[in-house]
């Protein structure tokens, strides 16, 4: 019920005064409401829940965690 | 998929498995709360991949669960109503009522459609202005935006034949209300990574001193769920009670400040009763005064319900996290996915469904 998907805004248009954009996940595109993340830019990725954009993924951090879980090695010493 | 993908490397799974190992020294219950992460964890085997010290017992996560069995009859006896349209979410069209479920109701002739965004709702209901829509709102914290923006959005167009039959409930009430019971069992939480991307992580950290036990916010991957479980390990084993985050990537501390002002807007909190687990105090959205015109219960107030849980089903006892699904005695038998008995048994992430898909008819032994 919580599942939340990222995906990359491709485009940002309005409707009925709603912040809105296309949306692109895994070559699918698909019309996702982004009024809760109105700083959001075209090639951004989102966390998408329900139609919504619930928050801008943070590439920063999401490579930095990739990179700690990588340097994790086998012996249990912290490299 | 970009930032899912990467984050499923069985390599790096089993480099995170051993550190586990090496810092497990004794036994321990961590409770992942999120429904998701439950299907998530059994799909992948992680369960039975981890040390036997550590024991992942499966919370009350589940929105499709935990809705009350008055508000399941409700909304039958709404979605019953001629001339009505009736909107949900897919999931909760196969919950079993006391007598049937919502899917059953529309073979009798019910107008009831399944939508991905509340928004459709409103669409819907600007199409047939001349009937009445009743959109089903479920869902945690994750979930509440967007049901308060269809609030919100129909209010600012002036649709009239737009109501709610709002369900929405909240985790932090029920983590204190299972840590409060006289048989907890949990020693640690993986908060429900999903539900933290809206409301950040704040709301943990009076929780995790109070009640000295570890809060690791945690993705849905097999990496985020072995990396929080690691974490919860450590802490549990050096005496630590924190709030960590272990998905950064899509939390943060103060979680999203537009949603949440969208959601206190249009919502205020209220009692709600969880299903197969009793009233939990304030642990639920009700719409505010402001916004009672969209209320589907005041609009269809001269409903007669008559509710009665199967005496059979212990899905009460599994939500809380003291039975597992195979230990009871219909599982895979009188109840299955196809014909549920409860609610647990419906939505993939109902910890019976997952443990019935997952083929774990056995509870797991310990060596
Ligand atoms: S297996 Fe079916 S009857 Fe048993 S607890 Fe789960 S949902 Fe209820």
């Amino acid at each position: 019920m919580c599942l939340a998907i990222p995906g990359k805004v491709t485009s940002l248009y309005r409707e009925n005064g709603l912040c809105m954009g296309k949306v692109e996940f895994d070559g699918t595109i698909v019309d996702i409401c982004l009024a809760y993340v109105p700083d959001v830019s075209i090639g951004q990725y989102v966390i998408v829940h329900a139609g919504f954009a619930l928050n801008i993924v943070d590439e920063a951090e999401a490579a930095r965690t990739f990179d700690l879980l990588n340097q994790i090695n086998p012996t249990g010493e912290r490299p | 998929m970009k930032f899912l993908a990467e984050y499923r490397d069985p390599k790096v799974a089993h480099r995170l498995l051993d550190e586990i190992r090496s810092a497990v020294t004794r036994p321990w219950v961590i409770m992942e709360i999120c429904g998701g992460q439950t299907h998530a964890i059994v799909r992948n085997g992680i369960d039975e991949l981890l040390p036997t010290e550590i024991e992942l017992v499966h919370g009350p996560g589940c929105p499709v669960c935990v809705t009350s069995l008055e508000l399941i009859e409700k909304a039958q006896a709404i979605a019953s109503i001629p001339d009505l349209i009736f909107v949900s979410f897919g999931d909760m069209l196969r919950v079993p009522g006391g007598r049937k479920d919502l899917l059953t109701v529309r073979s009798e002739g019910a107008d009831i459609r399944a939508v991905y965004s509340p928004l459709e709702a409103l669409k819907i209901a600007k199409e047939h202005p001349d009937r009445q829509v009743v959109f089903f709102a479920v869902g945690f914290e994750t979930t509440a935006p967007n049901t308060a923006m269809l609030v919100a959005q129909a209010a600012r167009e002036g649709v009239g034949n737009l109501s709610l039959l709002v369900s929405h409930v909240l985790v932090p009430p029920a983590m204190t209300a299972l840590l409060d019971s006289p048989r907890n069992r949990v020693q640690a939480y993986l908060a429900a990574g999903h539900v933290c991307t809206v409301m950040g992580w704040q709301q943990y950290e009076p929780i995790a001193r109070k009640y000295s036990v570890p809060i690791i916010v945690t993705g849905f991957e097999p990496l985020d769920l072995l990396s929080g479980i690691l974490s919860a390990v450590r802490q549990l084993e050096a005496g630590d009670a924190n709030v960590e985050n272990r998905y950064a990537r899509m939390v943060s501390r103060e979680g999203n400040r537009t949603a949440q002002q969208q959601v206190g807007e249009v919502f205020e909190i209220c009692d709600r009763a969880w299903r197969g687990i009793g009233v939990i105090p304030r642990s639920g959205l009700r719409l505010r005064e402001k916004y009672q015109a969209f209320d589907a219960e005041r609009r269809f107030a001269a409903i007669d319900l008559q509710v009665a849980e199967s005496p059979d089903c212990i899905s009460g006892v599994i939500l809380q996290g003291l039975k597992k699904p195979a230990e009871c005695p219909h599982f895979g038998k009188r109840c299955t996915p196809s014909i549920p008995l409860g609610a647990t048994m419906v939505s993939s992430e109902g910890a019976c469904a997952a443990y019935y898909l997952y083929h774990r008819s056995q509870p797991r032994v310990k060596d």
